[in-house]
């Protein structure tokens, strides 16, 4: 699948695994916080990259002391209108000085992509992946800010 | 008042282009219906009844001539040749063109303004008091915090999709004219006891559906705080502010259902995390500060005659002069009131013409400034003494002299049925009723200040829950029926209007009006006695007696 890091379209194979499906034993996986929580040592032990997915509700203090342990950190979108991954990502980078990947997925549009990347996201897998090169675009939008940057 | 610099004409150009290629995405079908609802939304372009309305900001409601005239040249051009002023400073047209909105937009970038935010869930045009940096009672101008308030809101990337509308109003003044009570956040100046100036701050009021008045959140907050303690709020609301049910995602029920111990809490936590490195420095405050100096006041202003004069030979200037000037802190000038309360008008609305016209005269009389009030009409904030009657005569000439400011028929008044596809009453029509109803000027003089607020339906876009006489369109099977409430106040001593009874039919709703009326002449102490403080001392049952009598 494609999608855009550090402002490149890259090819990625990364899979979110569900709670409820077995976690494969090789592979670039994401899970829950859930998930992680409670299958910590064995998700250590994962051969290939681990990221864990913030849902808006999640809370992202439970995952400070933990950042230096996963590959990337996804902050979800069930809907575009749920505007909590954008204080997720930043409190990410604010507070807990996370410098890893912070990756949009989910139901957003390619028209928050440039906030997104204000707050502190620095990979956006596009809903519609035709839309790609319209989101690298829409990153030039703005040229000056009223707010301090995340980035 | 505050000058664009580089930076700020360059945000304002980019968005006219990023709004522009939104719109031509979504006309050529490659943006669906609902995104593009909540794009244009944050621009300030709902789809009503007839078209499009469009609602530009008047960040806390400054504007220059030249604004206005940009304003009157639109109304002319893309709209039927008027436009409206609102209860929250902005200006709407009601009849734009979609895919003319981004054209509109690139007009008003010439002359430093924009739609942006001014609807949508996410932070809204910042309010204040109307008579900022003029009045009697201030402790601190606050129009320098509302544009750095203003700059902090705009754009903010992290509080674009928030649960619900945020607004913020702020007051420098001992008398609270801007509703801050009713706001997510009120931010009042203040003087501490070693006599620093800062901050107290008020969260979780609002009106609308359930309205609620706002609790201190913070006794004293520093100026150099001012945007980190925002931040930490609205990133609190973000978080915590309900998503599941619209009409519940607003901050005041957030405050509510956790209580204010435990937002405080949370809030002053997050803060203590941010609060270094957002301050606002010392320098940039007067940086800012110097944009709102005070205009070249006369010291001889004062030594007029000729105000006295008029005053004294003419029954008519006086009558005017005594409703729709107020006081100014320097002597030999007055704020004057244009009124948009003429009785065949729509609340609110000015042509083309008259904005023109209006321009000139701030221009003439008033160092070229404008300022809109929360009561839908316009404000000529420095004028001279000797100047009041010319200008007085000039605004007579141009219908916006009705001697009505503060009184009975300065009704507050949302579009309604006319125009909002959310009404459940007409609003304008039964407005014009109660006006022409009241065509006694002596007796709507003797009635002395009273508030009416009247909105078509629950959202309560006019306020009525805090009109002293408060009208609430509902719907009853297909039929416009009114509630009437009493007693509401959005100043110092807020208060939410009572339910008087049983909501009255159309054909009713005029006379009720009346009969209130007729119950306060008959049951006041004396004249000095106010609507309010009558409806405060006897209760609502007399009224109701009178009102539901006659059915
Ligand atoms: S109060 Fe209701 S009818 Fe009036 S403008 Fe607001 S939404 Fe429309």
């Amino acid at each position: 699948m494609q999608l855009i890091k550090d402002q490149q379209i890259i090819n990625d194979r990364l899979q979110f695994i569900a709670d409820d499906q077995t976690l494969p034993t090789s592979g670039d996986i994401s899970v829950t916080l859930n998930r992680w929580q409670k299958e910590r040592e064995t998700l250590l032990q994962h051969t290939g990259k681990v990221g864990v997915r913030l849902a808006p509700a999640d809370n992202s203090a439970d995952l400070a002391t933990d950042l230096d342990k996963i590959s990337l950190v996804e902050v979800d979108f069930p809907v575009y209108t749920d505007g909590r991954a954008f204080s997720h990502a930043r409190m990410l980078r604010h507070h807990y000085k996370y410098q890893g990947e912070i990756r949009a997925v989910g139901n957003f549009m390619v028209d928050q992509v440039f906030y997104l990347s204000r707050v502190g996201v620095n990979a956006f897998q596009l809903p519609n992946p035709m839309q790609l090169p319209l989101a690298l675009e829409t990153l030039r939008d703005f040229t000056v800010n009223y707010q301090p940057s995340t980035q | 008042m505050y000058k664009y610099n580089q930076t700020d004409q360059t945000i304002i150009d980019e968005r006219v282009a990023q709004f522009k290629g939104q719109t031509e995405r979504f006309l050529n079908g490659e943006i669906p219906e609902d995104h593009f609802r909540t794009l244009r939304l944050m621009n300030g372009l709902y789809v009503q009844t007839h078209a499009p309305m469009l609602r530009v900001a008047g960040p806390y409601g400054l504007l220059s001539s030249k604004q206005l005239r940009k304003l009157a040249h639109i109304a002319r051009t893309y709209d039927k040749g008027y436009c409206h002023f609102t209860t929250r400073q902005n200006i709407q047209y009601n009849w734009p063109e979609l895919s003319k909105v981004p054209e509109i937009l690139a007009e008003l970038a010439t002359v430093q303004m924009h739609a942006i935010q001014t609807s949508g869930n996410c932070m809204r045009n910042t309010t204040t008091d109307h008579l900022a940096g003029i009045c009697t009672d201030e402790i601190a101008d606050p129009r320098p915090y509302c544009e750095i308030i203003r700059q902090w809101t705009s754009f903010h990337p992290e509080f674009a999709y928030l649960p619900r509308k945020f607004k913020i109003a702020v007051t420098g003044a001992t008398r609270d004219r801007a509703a801050t009570q009713f706001h997510d956040i009120g931010l009042h100046l203040i003087k501490n006891s070693a006599g620093e100036l800062g901050f107290k701050v008020f969260v979780g009021g609002g009106l609308g559906r359930t309205p609620v008045i706002g609790q201190v959140i913070k006794e004293f907050l520093e100026l150099k705080h001012i945007l980190s303690y925002l931040e930490a709020i609205v990133r609190i609301y973000n978080l915590y502010g309900r998503r599941d049910n619209k009409y519940k995602a607003r901050i005041k029920i957030l405050v509510k259902e956790e209580g204010l111990a435990k937002i405080t809490e949370q809030v002053e936590a997050e803060w203590l995390k941010i609060k270094d490195e957002l301050e606002v420095s010392n320098e940039r405050i007067q940086e800012i500060k110097a944009h709102f100096i005070p205009p070249a006041y006369e010291a001889n202003a004062k030594n007029d005659q000729s105000y006295a004069e008029h005053l004294s030979a003419n029954a008519e200037f006086a009558a005017w002069a005594k409703h729709n000037t107020v006081e100014h802190k320097i002597p030999g000038y007055r704020a004057v009131f244009v009124s948009l309360k003429a009785p065949e008008i729509p609340p609110g609305d000015i042509t083309d013409a008259q904005l023109d016209a209006v321009a000139d005269l701030a221009d003439q009389y008033s160092f070229g400034l404008i300022r809109s009030t929360h009561r839908q009409n316009i404000l000529l904030a420095d004028v001279k003494q000797s100047d009041i009657f010319p200008l007085w005569q000039a605004l007579s000439a141009l219908n916006l002299a009705t001697p009505n400011m503060g009184t009975v028929t300065d009704i507050i008044c949302c579009p309604g049925l006319d125009f909002c596809s959310l009404a459940n009453a007409s609003s304008i029509d039964v407005t014009k009723e109660i006006n022409l109803a009241l065509d006694n000027l002596d007796y709507i003089h003797d009635l002395g200040d009273i508030k009416v607020n009247f909105s078509g339906c629950m959202n309560g876009c006019a306020h009525q829950s805090v009109g002293h006489i408060g009208i609430l369109g509902v719907d009853k099977k297909g039929v416009e029926w009114y509630q009437i409430t009493l007693g509401g106040s959005s100043e110092n001593e807020a208060a939410i209007g009572e339910r008087l009874g049983p909501s009255v039919a159309k054909h009713e709703i005029t006379s009720a009006i009346l009969n209130i009326l007729d119950v306060y002449i008959k049951r006041r102490l004396d004249p000095d006695e106010t609507f309010l403080n009558t409806v405060k001392r006897i209760g609502l049952e007399p009224f109701k007696e009178q009102v539901y009598a006659t059915h």
